[in-house]
């Protein structure tokens, strides 16, 4: 399955040729369980990815180590082109303006408005007028689907939908590159999700973002992803698009996907002997 | 603006994916015939991160909406995000130019803005400290205060009652558990102020003392106040930083990850499993710490007297029974065991009222402990007038 290499996507598309994210041979280990072991994943700018596994196979830590905010044991992450865990401070506070993380839970600052929240990182930076931060704080809101009206709330009156939406909002405040999102629809219902999924998809497209994230949820990671990386054996073992990667071959990749293939667009797939629900 | 579908998008979007070195944004003027203000480099967020860039770009900008010319080009710009779009868009008093020449991939930006319109918070209702509201407000918010202290007081007692029917079935490990953190951890900095602080009496009664020739009278006034006063105060306010801090903060974290609400859930009632442990493990390690703390304060007093005045260790031992008369050691430890019963109610009243946020805890925290405190010293100064006659 030359297809779901890790290390060499194949360009699908006119783009597909710049690698934002790279990692090499990526070991961690925490005392004596190890996470991961010569894994390697190259994510090419404008994807969006879906990282897949089972639970405790390392995801969440896989993406706190692109932010830096784990280090691996062995091996190296590099984000546009920079290695995290050797690039200077400075570089990495340029580096932090450029991407955004949409936390599990939100991680809205619980102590500020919403409209504070989505200020802060752009007040950080204290160059920008006042009335420029007041408007693009308002135009992310909006566009993450929270009107005027809310932006005197504080965090812990909101629902947890417009959490995520506020979440959102903040993490796109600086017009990243790169956007890392942590389970973007746990948590919602069905139609709030759908409608999250929607709103991705769409400052996808206008914001020209690079999209990573980690989901459990079938009908997100069907109806967002162009590429999707499944992580089990403690490496990345498929990397392809999403019809590629339920043909692939893995016991994982089986119970993962075709346990739940009745609801699923290609169906063109063998009844698995035993039903299992989603690892 | 939005493209039919992922795929789509991505055959005319160029992404940028090494940090690039930007051009910084600049606007150039020309005055031949038609003003044109040309807009050149990145507009771009990390491109005016720079102080001076940003100084610079705004006073352009400013010097350019003066002027009525108004050709606007915008089409040399290298590349646009909505930080630097949103910078022209209020140059221009939110609406588009008569004459603009924009490159097509940066006009969604554009027309976003147009299509959004003039976005307006409403505004927060300020009010004065004096109106009649807020001050109704405080008075409320005060109220609500004591009718809850008392509503824990009521608990309590209904509590205590359970626990003396069944006193088997009654939170034992959680009693122990806080006698342990309240009383045994605190042995060491209650030794050490109350050894520091005996010194500092000794040697500041001993220098007055010296004066009229009264030294024999320093193990009195040692004892008196080391046993009636200063000991349990210094144990409490010790405690109340440290114990009271924790328990308010460890009730409002559980309110924040909703542990009080599972517990509730569970039939575990806060009252019971909660509160009454830490109160009588606090009225039980409190008396404990005052003894602790007295005699610490007083070999500490002891050395200093050595020091300073000569009185051996043997007859400041010898004198101290006749001197204090037993009444204050138990005025002492009653002292002890209401202030520890306070401290932990206290510190409960407040941590079950903390809200799901930090800055609620932090505040929350702050005032139990400033409260407790407070509260200590009020209940005695009601001590020492209840107890004027006795002891002497």
């Amino acid at each position: 399955m030359n297809t779901c290499d890790p290390r060499h996507p194949a360009a699908e598309h006119n783009l597909g040729s710049q690698t934002i994210i790279e990692i090499t041979d990526l070991r961690t280990q925490f005392g004596d369980t190890l996470v991961h072991e010569n894994l390697n994943l190259h994510i090419n700018a404008g994807e969006i990815v879906s990282l897949v596994g089972g639970s405790g196979s390392g995801k969440t830590v896989l993406l706190r180590q692109m932010l830096g905010l784990n280090q691996p044991t062995a091996g190296t992450v590099r984000v546009f082109g920079e290695d995290i865990n050797r690039i200077s401070s400075e570089d990495l506070q340029a580096l932090r303006t450029r991407w955004g993380m949409l936390f599990q839970h939100g991680a809205l600052f619980s102590a500020l408005t919403v409209f504070d929240n989505v200020a802060q990182p752009l007040r950080e930076l204290r160059v920008l007028p006042k009335d420029v931060v007041r408007d693009v704080v308002l135009l992310k809101l909006q566009m993450a689907g929270i009107g005027p009206e809310h932006a005197r709330k504080m965090p812990a009156d909101l629902s947890g939908g417009m959490i995520k939406r506020v979440a959102l909002a903040r993490a796109l405040a600086l017009d990243p590159d790169l956007v890392f999102l942590d389970e973007p629809t746990a948590g919602l219902d069905p139609h709030a999700s759908e409608s999250f999924v929607d709103l991705i998809r769409e400052l996808h497209d206008e914001m020209k973002l690079t999209v990573i994230m980690v989901t459990h949820d079938l009908d997100t990671l069907f109806a967002l992803s162009s590429r999707v990386a499944v992580l089990a054996d403690k490496h990345i073992i498929a990397y392809c698009a999403p019809d590629k990667v339920v043909e692939f071959k893995h016991p994982f990749i089986e119970t993962f996907f075709r346990g739940e293939r009745g609801q699923r667009a290609f169906e063109a797939l063998p009844e698995p002997s035993e039903r299992k629900e989603d690892a | 603006m939005l493209y039919g579908s992922v795929r789509d998008a991505f055959l005319f979007l160029t992404y940028t994916c090494r940090m690039p070195t930007l051009d910084a944004p600049s606007l150039a003027f020309s005055q031949d015939g038609h003003h044109t203000v040309t807009a050149t480099g990145a507009w771009h967020v990390q491109a005016l991160m720079p102080a001076q860039t940003m100084a610079d770009i705004k006073l352009a900008l400013k010097s350019a909406g003066t002027t009525d010319a108004q050709h606007w080009d915008l089409s040399q710009i290298d590349s646009m995000d909505y930080i630097g779009a949103q910078l022209l868009w209020n140059a221009w008093g939110r609406q588009r130019p008569a004459q603009l020449t924009l490159a097509p991939q940066h006009e969604d930006f554009f027309r976003r803005f147009e299509e959004t319109g003039m976005l307006d918070m409403r505004k927060a209702p300020q009010k004065h400290w004096y109106s009649l509201d807020v001050m109704l407000q405080r008075k409320i918010a005060l109220a609500d205060h004591i009718l809850g202290f008392i509503a824990l007081i009521g608990q309590l007692v209904i509590d205590l009652g359970r626990f003396l029917r069944l006193p088997q079935r009654g939170p034992w490990k959680e009693i122990s558990a806080n006698i342990f953190h309240t009383g045994y951890q605190a042995l060491g900095i209650t030794a050490l102020v109350g050894f520091l602080i005996g010194i500092v009496l000794s040697y500041l009664s001993a220098q007055q003392l010296h004066q009229f020739g009264g030294d024999i009278f320093l193990v009195n006034i040692l004892g008196m106040a080391v046993i009636r006063e200063l000991g349990p105060l210094l144990a409490a306010i010790l405690v109340a930083g440290r114990s009271g801090s924790a328990i308010t903060a460890q009730l409002g974290v559980m309110r924040v990850t909703e542990e009080l609400d599972a517990m509730l859930v569970m039939g575990l009632p806060h009252g019971f499993r909660l509160i009454l442990p830490k109160v009588i493990a606090l009225a039980i390690s409190m008396p404990l710490l005052v003894v602790w703390t007295d005699a610490m304060a007083l070999i500490g007093g002891m050395v200093a007297a050595n020091v300073e005045l000569g009185l051996t260790y043997k007859y400041f031992l010898r004198e101290l029974p006749d001197a204090v008369p037993l009444a204050n050691y138990w005025i002492g430890l009653g002292k002890g065991v209401v202030f520890g019963g306070l401290i932990a109610l206290v510190a409960c009243h407040f941590g079950l009222r903390i809200k799901p946020n930090t800055e609620s805890l932090g505040a929350g925290t702050t005032i139990s402990v400033v409260t407790a405190i407070t509260v200590v010293i009020l209940a005695d100064a009601v001590f020492a007038i209840i107890f004027t006659g006795v002891g002497f």
